[in-house]
């Protein structure tokens, strides 16, 4: 049944070449822990990808409940913590997730760096590795003011006066960030909200891309 | 061919210019909107300058700072609510008013006076053990970056009068 479906559609648009491009290829002996276990090293940065994965979708469900407004947010985290089923669930997988994830990746990175495989020709993805990396901090620092409690308002000031404290331009950024010079308030919620769930993940996406993109043309680094 | 045709633009730069600016106009006119919208806060007419009233005639103040607690209704946005601000208010000994900020300029905890039986005379920080004199100075050695921030302050008949904020003194 599938497979008619499947020839159906191939034979109108001819998709085999497409994901043949994508997913047809041989993993190289030296990264296939089957071959030599020590190879496993070479999972971290998957392990990462898997993990941003059930990061975006809990945090799709999650936004199912979650109101990024001043009064509401902490009830409406609370509700979905303990009162919608398997709410608790959802939401520690995006919490820890989020520890995961920097853990992977900084394994990656080590992996990366301690083989040198970011040498000629792969520094530009070893830079858009770093913006992920970037990027991913910034979801997390976000993210964490979400909830509305003591611990998210306090970890924000300190935030907020670390960008304050850049040279120059420190009081417009922190503006820029908090929607207002003085308050962290309900435009200090909504703005992160809107960076945490829209503008983060659509640079960590396209950046994700990027990074594919650039070790399917170059092929992973060869062995030590 | 004359050195005036030469400098002519090509039928094909001709386009290419339009298109150019056209487009460029198009984006332009799609993000402007956006970014100017983000960036209101910040190019926002600063409000303050006003002053608030608090419960304390000034003939009241001696040179031990006490605690003054004022109210004012705050805008956030679209939500309104009453703040209460914290001074810690004296006179020197040249008979100024000097109306410090109780919040640490290490993170942001309060400070109090004259809570620590082994910093008498001084406010001290819970959270990390931050010190600062009288006049609002912290002591090296401990966390805090720089003084203590102070309220400007204004005598009506009588009444202290506070700013909304408290303003940076110096330091980091």
């Amino acid at each position: 049944m599938l497979n008619k479906i499947y020839n159906w559609i191939d034979e109108r648009l001819d998709i085999t070449p497409l994901w043949r491009d994508v997913a047809d290829h041989e993993v190289p002996e030296h990264v296939n822990p089957a071959h030599h276990f020590s190879a496993f090293v070479y999972c971290f940065g998957g392990l990462t990808f898997f993990v941003v994965v059930i990061q975006i979708l809990s945090g799709m469900f999650l936004a199912m409940y979650y109101v990024p407004d001043i009064e509401r947010a902490w009830d409406s985290v609370y509700y979905l913590q303990n009162q919608v089923a398997y709410g608790q669930i959802v939401r520690g997988m995006h919490h820890w997730g989020a520890s995961i994830v920097i853990v992977m990746m900084f394994l990656h990175t080590l992996r990366v760096f301690f083989q040198g495989a970011y040498k000629k020709p792969r520094e530009l993805n070893w830079i858009v590795g770093v913006l992920i990396f970037f990027v991913m901090l910034a979801l997390g620092l976000t993210g964490y003011l979400l909830p509305w409690d003591m611990k998210a308002l306090n970890a924000t000031k300190v935030t907020l006066d670390i960008v304050e404290s850049t040279p120059l331009i420190g009081g417009m950024l922190k503006t820029l960030l908090s929607g207002d010079e003085y308050i962290v308030g309900a435009e200090t919620l909504t703005r992160f909200f809107a960076i945490h769930v829209f503008f983060l993940p659509a640079a960590l996406l396209g950046l994700i891309g990027l990074h594919f993109l650039m070790i399917r043309k170059q092929g992973i680094s060869g062995p030590l | 061919m004359s050195e005036e045709q030469k400098q002519q633009v090509t039928r094909r730069q001709f386009l290419t210019y339009t298109l150019m600016g056209v487009g460029g106009f198009m984006a332009a006119s799609t993000v402007m909107p956006m970014l100017r919208m983000a960036f209101d806060p910040v190019l926002e007419a600063k409000a303050g300058g006003d002053f608030i009233a608090t419960k304390i005639k000034v003939d009241e103040l001696t040179d031990e700072p006490v605690r003054v607690d004022f109210q004012f209704e705050q805008e956030d946005g679209w939500y309104v609510s009453n703040v209460t601000q914290t001074a810690w208010v004296y006179k020197n000994e040249n008979g100024e008013i000097i109306a410090l900020s109780p919040v640490c300029k290490h993170l942001g905890c309060n400070v109090d006076w004259n809570s620590n039986d082994n910093y008498p005379n001084m406010f001290f920080c819970p959270c990390h053990k931050g010190l600062y004199e009288k006049d609002g100075t912290n002591v090296p050695g401990t966390p805090p970056r720089g003084p203590l921030d102070r309220y400007k302050y204004e005598v009506r008949d009588g009444v202290l009068y506070l700013s909304r904020r408290a303003e940076p003194t110096g330091g980091v």
